[in-house]
């Protein structure tokens, strides 16, 4: 046996049989991931010895092919921060299948609060309240309205799921199905465009990336050292266990799932400023995208583990993978196929580690 | 009724009385008269289907009893649920464990009661880790529980560290009334005795415990008082130093009756 540095009662505890954080196993397939591609941009003759991170090409003076980097987190920044709640959400046990339906409404609502009156000279061909007023409105109108409506859809999530014992799958079904008809109901199906600059600025760039990952620190700390996560983690873990402890389940659930509706809000403002435009069919399947980033990350569809750190990795391995397409020259087809494959396979592996744990006691 | 000279006169902490449940057409439980003094540990003793887990049940609010009354601490109580008998004092480990898998020891033993900072941010408010990790290392050293790592998640632990994390959660509520139901079935030699030094603790502290056990030795060995049930109904309330092993399992078996305790003539 090691030295002994914890443990109680003069019991020595080893060590070398801590084990190691899961996220550093997501980190292990994130590096492993992107020497694949490395080795394949080597091996693969059409390649011509292409690197996936690395600057090969002398066209900067840099060790990293920066561009290629951007894009990567850029492109899985929003859907990233829809995964912040999922994350929460799933630890809690439950699932939410509504998060890309309330991007969708959410980006509808706030973006005709966010327009500019005239267009080129012109009356805004687009505005939605142009007769009432509401044009040029300071950016914070929007994005309160924005995130009003996201823990709104949330709140009635969370209080289905709570409070009539309706299983969370199909509490969020149909929270999908109803918020992509609002959505479409909400301009008759027209798309909202041209919003003031202010608006616009917050998706400007790469400022995605700064969103998601100012709110991944945010919610770190939450979900790892306040008693929001604590109970989020205890439900998920152990209901019975939770409710007998006097934790008020039910108003904790409601609570993340309308923190959950909130992200979702968030990623709704910062994707229609980045497009400059909102669309009915904004954000489908982005639900299955940020579930999957949780789960690659490492948190399980039983509850009670998984963690943010887990889910940024797993949404960076989500971004290689995509990206390592592209530069790999496949067509999006098998993005997809590949996609859904590893989103099983990340399944796969829990329910196995799940096992393995449940037989070593 | 209890005899007058097996109970010491102490405050009664819980009294049953007439406490019947009958599920549908079974009697589970039949006009169970219970008494509990302060400090005093009771053994419930009786074969499977006798009505020991059953009476557990109602005085920790699992279920409602169909008649009778329970007198809890000096007021009659009717507990809606089990959390409510735990607010009043009632702690119960029950054979199914209520931990939470993937928190560690300190995280379960405070849980729902988390010491914390900065609580003006209301349910986003800060856990004091330093705290729980030392009054954790406190209690536990307390009730003697060996622990290897407290920083261990209660899934990797076996199920002796996990019973002793449960008890030691219960002893360390300070709660009115400490229920153990089956403690040690499922344990070791080792893991057993770790569990019966946390009873010995409670019993040096002056708290009352009810303590379900098949298992005539650590009963013959750690409690006051011996309350036999046969066919929902008890048949004997014996004292531990006036009884014998033997004794007991003819009153478990319906050999015996205690003659106060004898109903209808044929039990």
């Amino acid at each position: 046996m090691a030295e002994a540095t914890h443990g109680t009662g003069g019991l020595k505890y080893d060590h070398s049989k801590r084990k190691r954080p899961q996220e550093f196993n997501v980190l292990i397939a994130l590096v492993l991931i992107v020497a694949t591609f490395e080795i394949l941009g080597q091996v693969l003759p059409y390649m011509e010895g292409q690197s996936l991170l690395f600057d090969t090409g002398d066209r900067f003076d840099t060790i990293f092919n920066e561009a290629r980097l951007r894009i990567i987190i850029l492109q899985v920044a929003i859907v990233g921060i829809i995964a912040l709640g999922v994350t929460q959400v799933i630890i809690t046990g439950g699932i939410d299948l509504s998060s890309g339906s309330v991007v969708g409404f959410t980006a509808m609502v706030a973006m005709s609060f966010a327009q500019v009156a005239e267009v080129n000279g012109m009356a805004n061909p687009r505005a939605i309240f142009l007769d009432q007023g509401w044009v040029n409105l300071p950016v914070v109108v929007p994005v309160a309205v924005g995130l009003c409506v996201g823990v709104f859809a949330g709140l009635i999530n969370g209080s289905l799921i709570a409070y009539t014992g309706i299983p969370p799958f199909i509490a969020t079904l149909g929270m999908m199905v109803s918020a992509r008809g609002a959505a479409s109901w909400w301009t008759r199906g027209q798309p909202v465009s041209f919003p003031t600059e202010g608006y616009a600025a917050i998706g400007a760039g790469m400022m995605p990336v700064v969103w998601f990952l100012l709110l991944a620190v945010l919610f770190h700390i939450v979900m790892r050292y306040t008693v929001y996560g604590k109970h989020t983690y205890a439900i998920g873990s152990n209901i019975d266990a939770a409710r007998m402890s006097g934790i008020n389940v039910k108003r904790h659930l409601t609570l993340v799932y309308s923190i959950a509706g909130m992200l979702a809000a968030v990623a709704a403002i910062v994707l229609s400023a980045k497009n400059l435009t909102a669309q009915a069919g904004m954000g489908i399947m982005y639900e299955l995208d940020a579930i999957a980033m949780a789960v690659i990350g490492g948190v399980s569809l039983q509850g009670g583990r998984g963690s943010i750190i887990g889910t940024v990795l797993g949404a960076l391995i989500f971004g290689v993978i995509i990206s390592g397409f592209t530069y790999l020259k496949l067509d999006a087809y098998y993005q997809e196929m590949v996609k859904g494959a590893i989103i099983v396979g990340a399944v796969v592996l829990d329910q196995w580690r799940q096992r393995r744990n449940a037989d070593r006691v | 009724m209890i005899d007058a000279d097996m109970t010491n006169t102490d405050k009664v902490i819980l009294e049953t009385r007439d406490l019947t449940k009958h599920y549908g057409g079974v009697h589970a439980l039949e006009g169970a008269d219970f008494v509990l003094h302060q400090g005093e540990h009771v053994a419930i003793m009786g074969d499977n289907g006798a009505g020991k887990s059953t009476f557990v049940r109602q005085i920790t609010g699992v279920e409602q009893p169909t008649r009778g009354e329970i007198i809890f601490d000096g007021a009659p109580v009717q507990f809606v649920g089990p959390l409510e008998a735990r607010r009043a004092g009632i702690e119960a480990v029950f054979q199914t464990l209520a931990l939470a898998d993937h928190l560690n020891v300190a995280d379960n033993l405070f849980l729902g009661r988390e010491k914390t900072k900065w609580d003006w941010l209301g349910p986003f408010r800060f856990l004091d880790y330093k705290r729980m990790h030392k009054e954790t290392v406190a209690a536990l050293e307390k009730t003697g529980v060996k622990i290897p790592n407290i920083h261990n998640t209660i899934q990797n632990m076996s199920g002796g560290q996990r019973q002793c994390v449960a008890i030691a959660r219960t002893a360390s509520f300070h709660s009115k009334l400490t229920i153990m139901d089956e403690p040690t079935a499922a344990l070791g030699v080792q893991e057993t005795e770790q569990v019966e030094n946390i009873v010995r603790t409670l019993k040096e502290q002056n708290e009352p415990l009810i303590l379900v056990s098949h298992n005539m030795r650590q009963v013959m060995d750690l409690v006051d008082r011996i309350v036999v049930f046969r066919r929902g109904r008890i048949v004997a309330n014996l004292d531990r130093d006036q009884t014998d092993g033997q004794d007991v399992v003819a009153y478990i078996t319906g050999a015996k009756t205690q003659p106060e305790y004898d109903i209808d003539g044929a039990a």
